[in-house]
């Protein structure tokens, strides 16, 4: 019952990737993304990892994603597409058969079994997987958890100062 | 009742399935009798009688309206992206229905020896004598509103018409900042609780009234309030349908049916809406034991129902500046400052 539906979800997902990279419209490509973003969340699910798949569809899919369709909205991408980017499609079909022949390579070819945790699903049912997430983020993972909220916070500031214009009349109407 | 299916027994799908039935009737039959209270409630302020002509004062008015916009014929713009077209009010529709599988209408009732909670996505766990329920409720909903913004989107973009992308980007802007204010208004509420799920959120306000979160946290809950109507684009927040100036905003190119689906979501929403703060803050279906617990959830959800409609009949809508600027300078502060304070207040103790 769960392998069929992980091969659902899984299909679904990997189905709605190709489309990201072979719609024409610009827009669709967004909306596939999201639906990737979407399967993703099934999958974190499927982990017991319910927090991760709310916040995966209320940042990427919610948030960020709806930022993106906003600019491809607003820039009128569609003369773009008419264009064949015949080299860049070559190159990157290279790249991506290499790195897809590697990782094969080392799946079939080396003892990659990954490594156990302390954790697994009675631990997370017990303790709750939210509460493990924000002890884990708040004790062991503060210092990058603390770098990365700095990082955030020059990047609003760059793009306030970005984009806020020299001439104090313009400004006022995107106050 | 012997038999089981997946290791669960037969009565655990019956119920599921009517639960899923009975909520999702009763919340179409809200839907419809909302849109008539409305403008009944709204003339009667207005000095006027609303609807009067189909029926006894007009209680067929909505199946009147629901009739002639099946029958409408069905208008698809010649330079519109048909596939978005006919997408968007989907996408609109489904997340404003699908929210309701969290929110915890009721007690735990008994039928046949089982126990069934009254909440769509949760059954009751025997072997821990509790009921089990998503345990990441409120991000679901919050989840479910974020993504319920691409069908107002992509109606505006795929309509090819200016007032409706200016609409569909208006309402996209308002609902991610809005969104904002209202997802950190309720981190308050789960300081609290120390948790995300509704089932113990609303556990730990029974008993009187003033164990209700409304009034553990007065702002939060009028934050939480403004910041969803905002986000349902109801009065005064409704810019992105603003008919003086946007015509009718995003579903200006919308007939027949799909502008039905529209107008449904958004009222489904402001149910949806009003039924989460109900559960947060209202103490949701606690009450008084004279009567059953989904009465008094049914009552508090229509009381807020009331509510928005009083607010629509009074105030004027807000400027599009003004209504960022609330958003972000005094709605997001103020929401990040009662976080501080209930974060000081609740470990010291």
């Amino acid at each position: 019952m769960e392998t069929i539906f992980f091969t659902l979800v899984a299909a679904a997902a990997v189905l709605t990737g190709l489309l990201v990279v072979t719609c024409r419209n610009p827009i669709n490509s967004a909306l596939s993304l999201v639906m990737t973003f979407f399967c993703l969340a099934t999958l974190y699910v499927m982990l017991d990892a319910p927090f991760m798949a709310a916040i995966q569809v209320l940042v990427y899919a919610g948030a960020i994603m709806v930022l993106i369709v906003f600019v491809i909205m607003l820039l009128n991408v569609r003369s773009e597409t008419a264009k064949r980017y015949t080299h860049a499609g070559f190159i990157s079909s290279v790249v991506g058969c290499l790195l897809l022949f590697v990782s094969l390579y080392f799946l079939n070819h080396s003892s990659l079994t990954g490594v156990r945790g302390s954790l697994d699903t009675a631990v997370i049912n017990q303790v709750g997987h939210t509460e493990l997430i924000g002890k884990a983020l708040f004790t062991d993972f503060l210092l990058p958890f603390e770098i990365t909220s700095i990082l955030l916070l020059v990047a609003i500031i760059g793009a306030v100062i970005l984009t806020r214009s020299a001439n104090p009349s313009t400004s006022k109407i995107c106050d | 009742m012997g038999y089981e299916l997946f290791g669960l027994p037969m009565i655990y799908y019956i119920s599921m399935v009517l639960k899923v039935l009975v909520v999702f009737v009763f919340v179409l039959l809200t839907v419809a009798y909302a849109t008539y209270a409305e403008r009944k409630l709204i003339g009667h302020m207005q000095v006027r009688f609303g609807p009067m002509r189909t029926g006894w004062h007009g209680l067929l008015q909505p199946i009147a309206d629901g009739l002639k916009l099946f029958f409408k014929e069905e208008i698809i713009p010649a330079q519109a992206d048909k596939f978005a077209f006919l997408l968007a009010p989907i996408i609109a529709l489904v997340p404003a229905f699908i929210g309701f599988a969290v929110i915890p209408f009721g007690d735990t009732i008994e039928v046949m020896g089982y126990k069934i909670p009254l909440q769509i996505a949760a059954f009751y766990d025997t072997s821990a004598g509790k009921v089990v329920d998503l345990n990441v409720g409120v991000l679901y909903i919050l989840g479910l509103a974020s993504l319920g913004v691409y069908g107002i989107v992509l109606a505006g973009w795929a309509s090819n018409s200016k007032y409706s992308l200016l609409g569909g980007l208006r309402s996209s802007a308002q609902m991610i900042s809005y969104e904002l204010a209202a997802g950190l208004a309720i981190v308050s509420v789960f300081m609290l609780s120390e948790s995300l799920s509704l089932q113990k959120i609303v556990a730990d306000q029974s008993g009187m009234f003033w164990n209700w979160y409304a009034f553990k946290q007065p702002l939060a809950f009028v934050l939480f309030s403004i910041c969803s109507l905002a986000e349902i684009n109801r009065t005064p927040f409704d810019l992105p349908e603003a008919e003086t100036e946007l015509v009718s905003g995003f579903c200006t190119e919308y007939s027949s049916m799909k502008y039905a689906m529209f107008f449904m979501a958004e009222y489904a929403n402001m149910i949806t809406v009003c039924a989460v703060t109900t559960t947060l803050f209202l103490g949701g279906w606690h009450g008084p034991a004279i009567l059953p617990g989904w009465v008094w959830f049914v009552a508090k959800v229509y009381f807020l129902i009331f509510l928005c409609m009083w607010v629509r009949a009074t105030y004027p809508r807000y400027r599009y500046d003004q209504l960022m600027r609330l958003g972000w300078k005094v709605f997001l502060p103020l929401t990040l400052l009662n976080i501080v304070i209930t974060g000081i207040v609740a470990s010291f103790f």
